[in-house]
């Protein structure tokens, strides 16, 4: 059986264990807990370990996907996820532009961990305070060539698409070699 | 009783904290792993305060201070090396170099840029000898705690999110192409005109940081304002070659395999 694997992350409360739970196959292996932070108190459990979703694709290939624990002081989990990693999604609540700078430190540091191939979702637009994506893409500093997706993690065909997109990167970035 | 112990478990704070309610008088000696310092206290107050990586010779902070010029300072240097500060202070008053406030507000920038510093360090071995004092020939102030500690704390929540700004102080500098801004326009400081002046993709913010002889506190805040106000942009410095970027880890080997593998998944993601 050959497994592949792809890491999920993104600021606290972003939606990265509702994007896993959207696609996978199995019911997701969370590992959350109450919140005991009155200041990380925007919902009332957080991933403290890692998230951990499937897709089967055929008999010999699995596709696992990874998701980060959100809060701050779970970071030196982040670079044992990284570890041969297929390529990530970071995952940015549009609706709160107070975690963009957050965003932004994750992604650097998983680019230092592992220049692979990355998306960035633009994610809560259904939401009527989101940031519109390309306003995002200013606040977030990233350059035209990075791939912001809108998103909604609650649906599926979003999901679909987040991830479709960084297969497309991934394979782009094989034809190029 | 010894007060000693790493600034990883009591942190400098807490240790100005301490020195200040139970006004302590002695000397603070910190040991980190790129530099000492020593600071003094009198009666729970700031009274000297010096770093083992700068000069501390009234006429190397008269010069940072800029209210002597590099020439004058070499003069000091060459002709009057063996005074001692008190002594050079007196010259350099009569002899209308400085005024007497010029060198106390100096020493008072120097002392507490100095304590500031230690707000940053993340681990030290401190020692405090009770009693201890700078020697006779140093001059002393006495400047109060709390504010220090309260800038000193603000200073460094402004650090950590300058840090998050800049992670890496080795990439260079370029100015944007906005045909709108001509920086000529813009009311700069003499400190933000010198780093402006050394902008230009084959110099490293370091470089730059290192020359301007500002700070690195200092040097973030000038750098992130011009990020801020559209004017520069970081980029990787000429002739440093950018990361290479990594082909995936996949479980399988050869190019056509590998590009088979990935629209399995594609394929697969499609039909979910």
């Amino acid at each position: 059986m050959q497994t592949v694997k792809m890491v999920v992350t993104g600021p606290f409360s972003s939606g990265k264990t509702q994007f896993i739970q959207t696609v996978s196959e199995i019911d997701v292996v969370a590992t959350e807990r109450k919140i005991s932070s009155e200041s990380e108190r925007i919902k009332e459990t957080t991933t403290v370990a890692m998230d951990f979703g499937r897709i089967t694709v055929d008999d010999d290939l699995v596709l696992y996907l990874f998701g980060t624990p959100g809060q701050k002081r779970f970071d030196f989990m982040w670079e044992i996820l990284s570890e041969g990693m297929l390529g990530f999604v970071v995952m940015v609540d549009s609706s709160r532009p107070e975690t963009f700078r957050e965003a932004r430190r994750i992604l650097e540091t998983f680019r230092a961990y592992a220049p692979t191939p990355y998306v960035v979702t633009a994610n809560k637009q259904d939401l009527e305070d989101a940031w519109d994506p390309e306003d995002m893409r200013i606040a977030l500093r990233l350059a035209p060539e990075v791939k912001l997706l809108p998103c909604t993690a609650t649906n599926k065909e979003s999901v679909k698409n987040a991830l479709l997109e960084l297969l497309y990167s991934i394979l782009e970035r094989m034809e190029s070699d | 009783m010894a007060l000693k112990g790493n600034l990883r478990d009591f942190s400098f704070s807490q240790l100005l904290n301490l020195i200040s309610l139970a006004k302590k008088t002695g000397t603070l000696q910190v040991h980190g792993p790129e530099r000492a310092t020593s600071i003094s206290f009198d009666v729970g107050k700031l009274s000297y305060a010096q770093n083992s990586k700068k000069d501390h010779g009234l006429a190397a902070i008269l010069l940072r201070s800029e209210k002597l010029t590099d020439k004058q300072y070499q003069v000091i240097k060459d002709k009057a090396n063996n005074i001692g500060d008190k002594e050079l202070g007196l010259m350099l008053i009569n002899s209308n170099y400085v005024t007497q406030d010029e060198i106390l507000a100096s020493l008072k920038t120097e002392f507490v840029s100095t304590a500031n510093d230690l707000f940053t360090w993340e681990e030290g071995i401190f020692h405090f000898e009770n009693n201890l004092k700078p020697s006779a020939d140093k001059i002393s102030l006495l400047i109060n705690l709390e504010n220090i500690i309260i800038e000193g704390s603000r200073q460094l929540q402004e650090m950590e999110r300058l840090q998050d700004e800049l992670p890496s102080l080795d990439m260079a500098l370029k100015f944007t192409d906005n045909p709108g801004t001509n920086i000529r326009n813009v009311n700069l400081s003499v400190k933000e005109w010198r780093v402006v002046s050394f902008i230009n993709p084959k110099n490293s913010m370091k470089q730059i940081a290192k020359t301007t002889k500002l700070d690195e506190f200092e040097f973030r805040r000038i750098v992130y304002s011009l990020i801020q106000a559209g004017l520069v942009e970081i980029i990787r410095p000429e002739g440093v070659a950018p990361p290479t970027p990594k082909v995936p880890t996949l479980p399988v080997e050869g190019a056509e395999e590998q590009k088979s593998l990935v629209n399995r998944l594609i394929n697969r993601i499609r039909s979910l």
